[in-house]
Order: structure tokens, then C-alpha cells, then sequence
């Protein structure tokens, strides 16, 4: 034993382990930091997960247009555990973007945004971008017929930027169409681009906790002024300071922990998400959508009005970046406790329900037609052969992608199922003529009978 | 030691930082612009177009629509599956075809063409386009875009062209 502590004395001597990192482990931090400062650090630990996770994924996935999808069958059906090791990249994106969320939201509450700490604030925002940026660039890189069309769909969004914006697509696609560049392009965002600025801004955020300290927890009545908080802040450590290690960071080290070993326990009962059709561009049977913390911007896409969208897709993420960034510039001193803010509560509670409900109308999807609907006509056939007819009309028309009769059909349009007890025939033979907002004007797709027929049909659902 | 009895004059010091920042900048310039040739190398490269073989006029009748595929602008031979892109054929009138691009205005997700009910459909937001392209209904704030297409000795030839963008005025 004394050998060994020699030569651990030999190695902190000459390299100054001890010397760099014990300040840093022991640095003393504010009491009373408890469950709600662990968010930040399993966002950490989800990022080192995903960095180790990605490097096993690489030494197997094959970066090209080419193979990837053929590399990624392999390590989901046949290479040992990865199955597993995928998903657990994929749980860990999950992982991450939802701690930085809860984090970030954490922060808000409490106000830690304010002075001295705006830089801490406004690294945060660059770093949620960049997560995003990483997750929607991740699951691009399954390469499957959602990964293609993904790519495009990033293009569409990047030809909303002025005067650039084709050029810009260009380039992220690596062409003027999907091709031979384009995944080899998605992957060195994912594996070396983004990362290198996640990595740059993750050490500058963690050196400004060490520079700045922790915020401590917020109390009411108990205002920042920027003149007087660095002093008192020193003081109030001097007198009550814990250190670190072991009395607040073991909350994070259980905390994350705990996050990584369901992260893992999810992966192996869940696995990852199925891949989709070959990345071949010509396959258009496909029914594109992102990973379910893609799903509110999704919504989003589908609900705008669409007259502003065009901008909207543009102005909004800038808007929603200078508005982030500007927030410690706005508000940097004053009450932090959240009894004393009750706006800022509210706020978030609008913003969860309204992403909240943005993610399970997504999920739900209710724009978009339902290709997959079964024939009403021919589960109960009408005895009456005009009516009989109508409802043949009514799935083949399409009508029933959009609507739903007695149980089966879209959920675009209104349910049609009782339609006959409250219009009449001419109301419906002039909706399906001209149609509507946001429903196609059938009057030249329709014959004379054929339309009679419909409007038959309908009136018979009472 | 006073600042004025370091062994380089003041002068000297002057001269040896702006070398050091200029030498150095200069290097960093100089190793960057390859690098940025790589990222611009898609607006860079010059592009052709070519005309494509997608089938025979005969075998369309007038109204139908069919799905063809082929290599698209710019295939290489590492581009594998993704060396091909579709287009919605329709013959509209006597010789008349129309080519649509498979790629939805609104965010470029592939549309559906649904034969009986002579409508485009989108999987991804709902949009919808008449079977002359213009939008029915949903999120699109445009046409389907158009290939160039030409019948020639019975062949129908489309001329291949970039993923249609839709930009900010749209």
C-alpha cells in the first residue's frame, strides 16, 4: 500500500491533478441547493451518454448514401446488443432534450438567469439550439425513407431564409437534389460540426458555474441589485458555503445515475424505433415524421394559417432566438423568487400546455388523410342502388381520408356520420362543388349523377 | 526588471507581436479555404441537366397519371438508391404530359396521386392539389412544381432539375 501511495505521489506531484481539481471539486456552494439544481447536470450526463453511445454506433454505421441504411439493418438486426446500443442513443436524445428543457425552465422560474449570470443564460439558449440541432440531424442519419424525406423537409425550411435561402439548401443538402453528398453531409453536422460547438459552449457554461457560483436558492423579498451581489454573494459563502463535493453533488451523481440506468433499462425493453422504407427518393408511399420531441414544430407546420407560414418559418426561430437571448438584458436584477413573479409562472405553464398539446396533436396527427381507411360501403351495403353508389363514391373520391362515417375514415373534416339530419341537399351539393377552406372543390371532378349520388348517401346518414 | 530593460526594445516588440498574429493569421486563412471550398463545393460545381427516358407515350391514356423514376440531376456511383428521383406523369390531352415533381410545396414531403378521386394528396400536413397541380386545400402556399417534358419518336423525356425550394415570397 505505501508503494502505491508513492507512486500516486509521484504521479499528483509532477502532473498536478490534486492541484488543478480539488478547488473545483471542493469549491464551496450555497446550502440549501437541493433536487432542483440535478436537471442541468443529467442533461451532462445524458451528453457524455450519447457521446460514448455514438462512438460504439460509429465504429459499425457506414456514412454513406449508399450503405448507411444497410449498416443501420445490420446494427438493429445483427450485430451483438445493437439493438440495445441504439437504443439507447435514441432514449439518450430523448433524455437530453428533455432535461435542458426541464432545466432551462428551472432556471427561469427561479430567475438564476440574472446578474451575474446572463452568459450562463445565453451559452444555455446556443446549447438548446444545438441540442435540437443534434437530435433532428441524428435521426436523419438512420437513413431509412423518414431520414431522406427529413432532409428535404430541412432544405424546404432553409429555402424560407431571404435572398440566400436556395443557396443555403444547397449547400445542407450537399446538391440540388438528395444524393451521393447528402448523407455524408447530415453526418459530419452530427458527428463533428455540431458537437465541436456543443463542446466549446458545454465548457464555457460549466467554467462560468465555477466562475459566477451557483445561484443560490431564491427567497422573496430578497432582491439581486448587481452593485452589491457579488460581494454579498462571497460573503454568504464564507459564512455558509458547503462544499461541492460531497454535500450538493451527490445529488447530482444519484440523479444522473438514476437517469442512465433508465435510459439503458428503456433501451433494452423498447429498443429503438423501427426503421422505415429504404432511403430511395423515388419510394413516395411514405408517411414522414420526426421523433416525438420533433413533433411540436410538426404540428406547428400543419396548423399555421397559410398565408403567413412562408415567413413564419423564418421570422419565427430568429424571433424565438433574439427573444432568448434577450431576456437577461431585459430583466437582470431584482426579485428572483417565483411567489414574487407570478407572470413568469404563468408563462411557463402557457408554454408546457401549449408545446404539451402541439406534441399530442402530432402524435395524432389529424391533418393529414387517412390513406389507410377502410371501405365503408362494403362493410354494410345499402339496399337503395343510388345510395349504395354514393358511398362507393364517397371512398373512392377520397372523401373518406378526411371524414369519418360511422367509425372509419380521416379526421381532417368534419364526422359525417349523422350529416343527413341537418343538411339538406342543396347545402350538400354546394360544399362538395366549391368545397371549402380547406377541402378540394369536387365540381369538376363529379358528374352530374355522381354528385346526386353523394348527396344521396349523405342524406341517408342520420 | 523594468519593462524598459527587457533584452528587445520596444520596437522590436511591436514588430515580433504583429508577425506572430499576422503570420499566424495567415496560416489559419490559408488552411481554411480549401476547407471552405468542401462546404461550397454544391454551389460551386456546375450543374447539367439532362434529359431522362421515363416510358413510352402509348402506354398512358389521357387522364392517367402514372409514377416514373429516374436518375436524378446529379447521380454519382456512391449515390445508391438516392441516385434516383419521381415525378407524377399525366397525360393530359392528346400529347399533351405534364410532369409534376413528387415534392409538396408547403415542406417537400412526397404527395400521392389518387386516381379516382383525380386529386394529389400529402401524408405529411394535408395538403392537397387538383389534377392540374394548383392546391385544393391545406397547408401549400403554391402549384406543384413542374418538370420539362417532351414526347420525342414516342418516348417520353423529362428534364431532370433541382428538389423544387419554395422560398419566403411563396
Amino acid at each position: 500500500m505505501n508503494k502505491l501511495r508513492q507512486i500516486w505521489n509521484w504521479i499528483d506531484d509532477r502532473s498536478g491533478i490534486s492541484e488543478t481539481f480539488m478547488p473545483l471539486i471542493k469549491h464551496p456552494v450555497p446550502p440549501g441547493s437541493k433536487w432542483s439544481y440535478v436537471f442541468g447536470s443529467a442533461t451532462l450526463f445524458c451528453l457524455i451518454l450519447q457521446v460514448v453511445t455514438g462512438i460504439g454506433l460509429s465504429l459499425l454505421y457506414q456514412p454513406s448514401s449508399e450503405n448507411a441504411y444497410q449498416s443501420l439493418q445490420f446494427i438493429t438486426h445483427q450485430a451483438p446488443l445493437g439493438r440495445i446500443l441504439r437504443g439507447i442513443h435514441y432514449f439518450g436524445a430523448s433524455g437530453m432534450i428533455l432535461f435542458a428543457g426541464i432545466h432551462m425552465i428551472r432556471v427561469y422560474i427561479t430567475a438564476s438567469y440574472k446578474y451575474p449570470r446572463e452568459m450562463s443564460w445565453i451559452s444555455g439558449v446556443l446549447l438548446l439550439f444545438l441540442t435540437i440541432g443534434m437530435g433532428f440531424t441524428g435521426q436523419l442519419l438512420r437513413w431509412d425513407s423518414n431520414g431522406v424525406w427529413s432532409s428535404v423537409v430541412a432544405a424546404e425550411q432553409m429555402g424560407r431564409v431571404p435572398l440566400v435561402g436556395k443557396y443555403l439548401a444547397r449547400i445542407l443538402l450537399g446538391g440540388d437534389t438528395i444524393g451521393g453528398q447528402t448523407l455524408s453531409r447530415f453526418f459530419s453536422y452530427h458527428v463533428f460540426i455540431i458537437p465541436a460547438m456543443l463542446f466549446v459552449f458545454v465548457g464555457f457554461h460549466l467554467f462560468l458555474v465555477f466562475r459566477n457560483g451557483i445561484s443560490e436558492p431564491p427567497e422573496a423579498d430578497r432582491p439581486v441589485d448587481p452593485k452589491t451581489y457579488r460581494k454579498w454573494y462571497q460573503d454568504m459563502l464564507k459564512r455558509e458555503g458547503v462544499p461541492f463535493w460531497p454535500n450538493a453533488a451527490w445529488r447530482d451523481a444519484l440523479f444522473g445515475s438514476l437517469v442512465i440506468i433508465c435510459i439503458i433499462g428503456l433501451a433494452i425493453v423498447f429498443g429503438p424505433p423501427e426503421l422505415t422504407q429504404q432511403p430511395d427518393p423515388s419510394i413516395i408511399t411514405t408517411n414522414p415524421s420526426p421523433d416525438w420531441y420533433m413533433l411540436p414544430i410538426f404540428s406547428l407546420f400543419a396548423l399555421m394559417p397559410p398565408k403567413i407560414e412562408s415567413y413564419v418559418i423564418f421570422i419565427g426561430p430568429v424571433l424565438s432566438v433574439i427573444g432568448l437571448l434577450s431576456l437577461p438584458f431585459i430583466s437582470n436584477y431584482g426579485e428572483r423568487s417565483p411567489v414574487r413573479r407570478p407572470w413568469a409562472v404563468f408563462g411557463v405553464v402557457c408554454v408546457v400546455i401549449f408545446v404539451g398539446s402541439l406534441l399530442y396533436l402530432g402524435l395524432k396527427s389529424p391533418w393529414s388523410p387517412d390513406f389507410k381507411t377502410k371501405a365503408v360501403y362494403a362493410v354494410s351495403p345499402a339496399k337503395n342502388p343510388v345510395i349504395q353508389k354514393g358511398a362507393i363514391l364517397f371512398y373512392k373520391k377520397g372523401c373518406q381520408y378526411c371524414h369519418r362515417i360511422n367509425g372509419s375514415g380521416g379526421v381532417k373534416g368534419p364526422d359525417l356520420s349523422v350529416i343527413g339530419r341537418s343538411w339538406d341537399e342543396q347545402q350538400l351539393s354546394l360544399q362538395i362543388v366549391n368545397g371549402g377552406t380547406d377541402m378540394p372543390a369536387y365540381g369538376g371532378m363529379l358528374s352530374k349523377e355522381d354528385l346526386n349520388a353523394l348527396v344521396q348517401y349523405l342524406r341517408s346518414k342520420k | 526588471m523594468k519593462p524598459e530593460e527587457t533584452e528587445i526594445s520596444k520596437g522590436r516588440r511591436d514588430f515580433l507581436m504583429k508577425l506572430s498574429i499576422g503570420l499566424g493569421s495567415l496560416a489559419a486563412v490559408a488552411a481554411s479555404i480549401p476547407v471552405l471550398g468542401a462546404l461550397f463545393e454544391p454551389l460551386l460545381r456546375q450543374h447539367q441537366y439532362a434529359w431522362r427516358n421515363v416510358g413510352k407515350a402509348a402506354d398512358y391514356k389521357v387522364g392517367d397519371a402514372k409514377l416514373v423514376k429516374f436518375q436524378n440531376a446529379d447521380a454519382k456511383s456512391w449515390s445508391g438508391p438516392t441516385a434516383y428521383t419521381a415525378a407524377w406523369l399525366r397525360r393530359d390531352q392528346g400529347d399533351t404530359f405534364i410532369a409534376f415533381s413528387a415534392n409538396c410545396t408547403h415542406l417537400g414531403c412526397p404527395v400521392r396521386w389518387e386516381q379516382d378521386a383525380e386529386l394529389f394528396m400529402c401524408p405529411c400536413h394535408g395538403g392537397v392539389y387538383y389534377k392540374d397541380g394548383t392546391v385544393a386545400a391545406g397547408p401549400p402556399p403554391k402549384s406543384l412544381t413542374q418538370y420539362q417534358v417532351r414526347v420525342k419518336n414516342g418516348t417520353i423525356q423529362v428534364k431532370t432539375a433541382p428538389v423544387p425550394i419554395t422560398d419566403i415570397t411563396a
